[in-house]
């Protein structure tokens, strides 16, 4: 369970962007999560909470967009999307494929602020 | 009246600061020549055994040293030391894997220039450990044979941000009827083309092939210690595959 660290990092990076524009308040922080991060959503979203209180950010809420796994398929040439993480392959040609191009995202990408 | 809310971008990785001091680590071990491998797993598939043998395997002929994660005590770290080599325990308290920043205040005021190989061996936990870059040239992952052969199966993340698979206690394998061939399917549907070695710490069976790897590997430190000496420019980026924890899917590629 390493969600509650997470979670507190992007509380912290929130506050700081925050204060770097001149003390905003922060309604949303929008964050893009791959499949393939380790961290699940569920857990990301309750540690979330848990790390706003008390701070600037309580009350603020943690708006997931999660990036499924997308694998380069040496074969068809092409990027695709694989039908399930345990089955690294692609989807129309099955040739097996290790190269990754998206799904290990853990990023804030936007903040919804009112200043 | 305050303005409407409005949107505005970031584009910040979570994990910034800890891919930041892993790649400087990554660095510092390239340029003092050393190869660094990781270890993960669960608890109790046996990464400290697998470990106390390769550090006695290695100790003849190599400088070797290891640092040790665990939650609470220095069982492990007291384990290692009858290798002889120089071992060192990192506590973690209530933190269910390592980063980065442990690692360099571990190796802090080691001198990585006397070192063949450095391993780290992970806390016990095939979930957390997946997402935190150690500055590693290799990452193995450990699953042994009383583990059941689905294990990558259910932790497709760990697997696949691994280089090496090793199949532990291989010496308790028909007593627990594993089949091997299923377990090599399911390491290779979660990353194919993975190395996976079968091995038993116990009884030494697959110890060769898997220290032979590990020498190979080690020539290659060996090539960017030439490329910094002769210019003291960095090493070309197709060697430095290693390097990218990012492109991790490429390094297999790339060794293959």
């Amino acid at each position: 369970m390493h969600e509650l660290s997470i979670a507190m990092s992007i509380v912290d990076m929130a506050q700081q962007e925050a204060e770097r524009r001149g003390g905003v308040q922060v309604h949303a922080v929008h964050l893009r999560l791959g499949l393939l991060s380790g961290v699940v959503k569920e857990a990301l979203l309750s540690s979330y909470e848990m790390a706003c209180h008390a701070t600037p950010l309580e009350g603020s809420q943690l708006l997931i967009e999660e990036i499924p796994v997308e694998v380069f398929c040496p074969k068809c040439g092409v990027a695709r999307l694989v039908r399930s993480i345990q089955w690294f392959c692609c989807p129309e040609c099955a040739t097996p494929t290790p190269t990754v191009i998206r799904g290990k995202e853990l990023e804030v990408v936007a903040l919804e602020i009112q200043e | 009246m305050s303005a409407e809310p409005r949107l505005v971008e970031v584009r910040k990785n979570v994990l910034k600061q800890n891919d930041v001091i892993a790649r400087a680590l990554r660095e510092r071990f390239r340029q003092a020549g050393v190869l660094v491998v990781s270890l993960v797993s669960s608890p109790g598939s046996g990464k400290t055994a697998f470990l106390e043998k390769t550090l006695t395997l290695l100790q003849p002929r190599y400088r070797v040293a290891a640092l040790v994660g665990d939650l609470a005590t220095e069982n492990d770290a007291a384990r290692l030391a009858r290798s002889h080599a120089p071992v060192k325990q990192i506590i973690t308290g209530t933190v269910c894997h390592l980063e980065a920043a442990m690692v360099q205040n571990a190796v802090d005021g080691w001198d990585l220039k006397h070192l063949d190989f450095l391993f780290i061996e992970n806390v016990g936990n095939l979930v957390c450990p997946s997402s935190y870059d150690l500055g590693e040239d290799l990452r193995f992952v450990l699953l042994s044979v009383t583990e059941g052969e689905d294990k990558p199966l259910k932790y497709p993340t760990i697997f696949n941000s691994a280089d090496v698979a090793v199949i532990t206690k291989s010496d308790l394998a028909a007593a627990v009827e594993f089949d091997e061939a299923a377990a090599r399917r399911n390491v290779q549907a979660v990353r194919p083309g993975m190395d996976v070695f079968k091995l038993s710490a116990k009884s030494g069976e697959g110890m060769d092939k898997y220290l032979e790897f590990l020498e190979r590997r080690a020539m290659r430190p060996a090539l960017f210690r030439h490329d910094l000496s002769q210019d003291g420019a960095r090493a070309p980026e197709s060697l430095v595959d290693a390097s990218q924890r990012e492109g991790s899917a490429q390094k297999t590629t790339s060794r293959a």
